[in-house]
């Protein structure tokens, strides 16, 4: 039914196993980002800082969200902004057809935003998994510029090119940005929570099976089209609260904001930048270029000069981290930690096992060397 | 009458999408890149034909000649510090980077032109030919010969010459090209260099035709990859028969129905036939068994 390429649909199947820091740390470390999170708007309370804090908290749900499907099943999409559209339609609409006051109950509509996205998910979703790799990509674009249409079209309903408009809350000064920080802080955490139960249950070895081999996956009794498709609903579910926040933060809603062919990239960037397919990457990812992004915006009053520099900003990344912060860091970590471990085995046994037996299990040999090292012989020199 | 006037405006505006959508559909042909940037650089094309008229008063078709050699070595000076540098997971950081190559270009044609929109004015452009009730605007007319010469002169360049058989060898399989000797690094930039030469001309067109901005390019882009889709990724002639098939949809929508519902129908039409072949209309089952 699907094309026959027979390389893995993953374009992103990791030819690494990462280093997985001790447990201890790996709870301190997100119980210390947390709280440095939760502190962070109380420490700088400028609603300059806060609102850059804000976007980063919409584009967080949003990189969570994208990177447990595309990260999780190696099906990239570029697509996902028609999941914030329809999000940040579905909160204005409901505000301005039941005639909501702007404030705290617009929160309540985030899970609504989420559900309908979700729903509007599975039909495409049914339709798009049918093809793979660039197909794939190229055909999440071509639907997300149908819901750009047709947010333009349908006049009656969206009042087209003329936009929406949201009743902005009566929150004034220092305090406006906050409610949207925290309840945006707080769907990331439960985004979170999600990608991390995902990566721990059966129903997530099911995905990665299919990232890195879909044909054998299925031979393995995985029902493919199932669990991808469940993948995509729920990435479209956070993508579409990630919206639902925007709008009332923004106050408005247009066609060209909303179906965003910019947004799509920008959240793919976040999650290559950060580490696709691992939990962190699209933390980090969001941490560090969204609030980078903001500052360029604020720099450069021009918009085109913050254009270019984010342009080459990206090219970098991309030239200098291909294969993502996360797993660049830590797979250098553990071949560091490997190395020594050989180093201090050779001392020990004299005329013992030998390197062999060294190393942590899962393979710690030259094929699992860092993302750095693609040139040939690079990973020869921990055997020397 | 109407439809018949729609199908044939179709026609010769389909001819000089396919111009673009052949350079989209080359790239990935050779190199399984997708070239996110056609849009913006067929921008890059019209603005400098523009440029080359409005200041220097040279017309648009005539400065072909210098426009497109000039984006000719864009194309190749992209390849080589931009592609030819990529090792990890092709597809998707090919098609990331040039989306950033996009992204800088759309900044600094922006800086330049300003948002405003412009159109190559030349004084033909709204002038036409009327034969019986039919009208034929002269610009289309020039346009469509041009794309005629232009893919007339692709094909001999592929089908005839030694650089074109090493070309195709390469489409069909890189590896094995590379081993019988064919320097692949210079084939591909060369494609790129013909692909953004195509997108060129084509702009040239676009711009006389449409007042533009830097952000005409998305609603490019989209058009070109749903056109490339449909007549299969990778696919010379898919390219050239779904770039025609689906302005004649659009304009006939356009005119039965209504023209902001042209551009919709584009896409469910790429929808419905990816439902029945998933590959393409002309998309080969097995690509590249690796």
């Amino acid at each position: 039914m699907t094309t026959t390429e027979i390389a893995p649909a993953g374009a992103a199947a990791p030819e690494h196993v990462p280093y997985r820091p001790p447990r201890p740390l790996r709870y301190g470390a997100t119980a210390g980002l947390l709280a440095l999170l939760i502190a962070f708007p109380l420490v700088f309370p400028n609603p300059t800082v806060t609102s850059i804090g804000v976007f980063t908290m919409i584009y967080l749900i949003a990189a969570i969200g994208w990177n447990m499907f595309s990260g999780y099943s190696g099906y990239i999409s570029i697509g996902h902004a028609a999941y914030y559209g329809i999000g940040q339609y579905t909160v204005a609409l409901i505000t301005i057809h039941a005639h909501l006051p702007a404030g705290w109950g617009l929160f309540g509509l985030l899970p609504v935003a989420g559900l309908v996205a979700a729903l509007a998910s599975i039909p495409i979703g049914f339709l798009l998994l049918r093809v793979r790799k660039h197909t794939f990509i190229v055909l999440t674009i071509a639907v997300m510029f149908i819901f750009q249409l047709l947010a333009f079209n349908l006049t009656t309903i969206t009042n087209g090119s003329g936009g929406l408009t949201l009743p902005f809350p009566t929150w004034t000064g220092d305090f406006f940005n906050m409610p949207f920080y925290y309840v945006g802080l707080l769907a990331a955490v439960v985004a979170g929570a999600v990608a991390w139960w995902i990566r721990r249950s059966k129903y997530g070895l099911g995905l990665f099976a299919i990232r890195d081999d879909e044909e054998r996956a299925r031979g393995l009794g995985i029902k493919v089209t199932r669990t991808k498709l469940i993948a995509y609903a729920a990435s479209a579910f956070f993508v579409g609260i990630a919206g639902g926040l925007y709008a009332p933060f923004v106050g408005s809603v247009y066609p060209q904001f909303a179906f965003d062919p910019t947004f799509d990239l920008a959240i793919a960037v976040l999650v290559f930048v950060g580490g696709i397919g691992t939990l962190s990457g699209p933390v980090l990812g969001a941490l560090v270029l969204i609030p980078l992004q903001q500052y360029f915006y604020l720099q450069f009053g021009n918009a085109n000069l913050y254009l270019i520099a984010y342009g080459v900003l990206f090219i970098l990344i991309l030239r200098l981290l291909p294969g993502g912060i996360v797993p660049g860091v830590t797979s250098a970590w553990r071949s560091r930690l490997v190395a020594r471990a050989r180093a201090r085995q050779e001392l020990a046994g004299a005329g013992g096992t030998g390197p062999e037996g060294a190393g942590p299990p899962g393979g710690a040999g030259p094929k699992d060397s860092g993302p750095k090292d693609t040139r040939p012989g690079a990973g020869q020199k921990d055997r020397a | 009458m109407l439809i018949l006037q729609a199908i044939i405006d179709g026609i010769l505006i389909g001819g000089y999408y396919a111009l673009m959508a052949a350079g989209l559909t080359l790239v990935f042909g050779v190199m399984e890149i997708v070239n996110f940037a056609q849009g913006i650089l067929v921008v890059l094309g019209a603005y400098l034909s523009y440029a080359l008229y409005s200041h220097l008063h040279i017309d648009p078709f005539l400065g072909l000649l210098i426009t497109l050699p000039a984006m000719f070595v864009v194309g190749v000076v992209i390849y080589w510090t931009m592609i030819k540098p990529i090792r990890r997971d092709r597809v998707i950081m090919s098609l990331l980077t040039m989306f950033a190559v996009g992204t800088v270009i759309e900044g600094i044609l922006d800086l330049i032109f300003t948002s405003n929109l412009v159109q190559i004015t030349t004084p033909y452009v709204n002038s036409s030919v009327q034969v019986g009730s039919l009208i034929f605007p002269v610009i289309y007319l020039y346009s469509f010969g041009m794309a005629v010469i232009l893919l007339s002169a692709l094909y001999w360049l592929l089908y005839r010459t030694k650089f074109g058989r090493n070309l195709r060898a390469t489409t069909q399989n890189p590896t094995a090209a590379k081993m019988v000797g064919i320097d692949v690094d210079r084939i591909s930039a060369f494609t790129l260099g013909i692909g953004v030469s195509l997108a060129a001309a084509g702009g040239m067109v676009f711009g006389s035709t449409n007042s533009f901005d830097a952000a005409s390019s998305y609603d490019l882009i989209s058009r070109l990859l749903a056109i490339v889709i449909l007549g299969g990724f990778g696919s010379l002639a898919g390219a050239l028969v779904a770039s025609i098939v689906m302005l004649v949809i659009e304009d006939v929508v356009a005119v039965v129905w209504s023209p902001t519902w042209g551009q919709t129908t584009f896409y469910l039409v790429l929808i419905l036939v990816l439902l029945l072949r998933p590959q393409g209309l002309f998309g080969r089952t097995a690509v590249r068994a690796q």
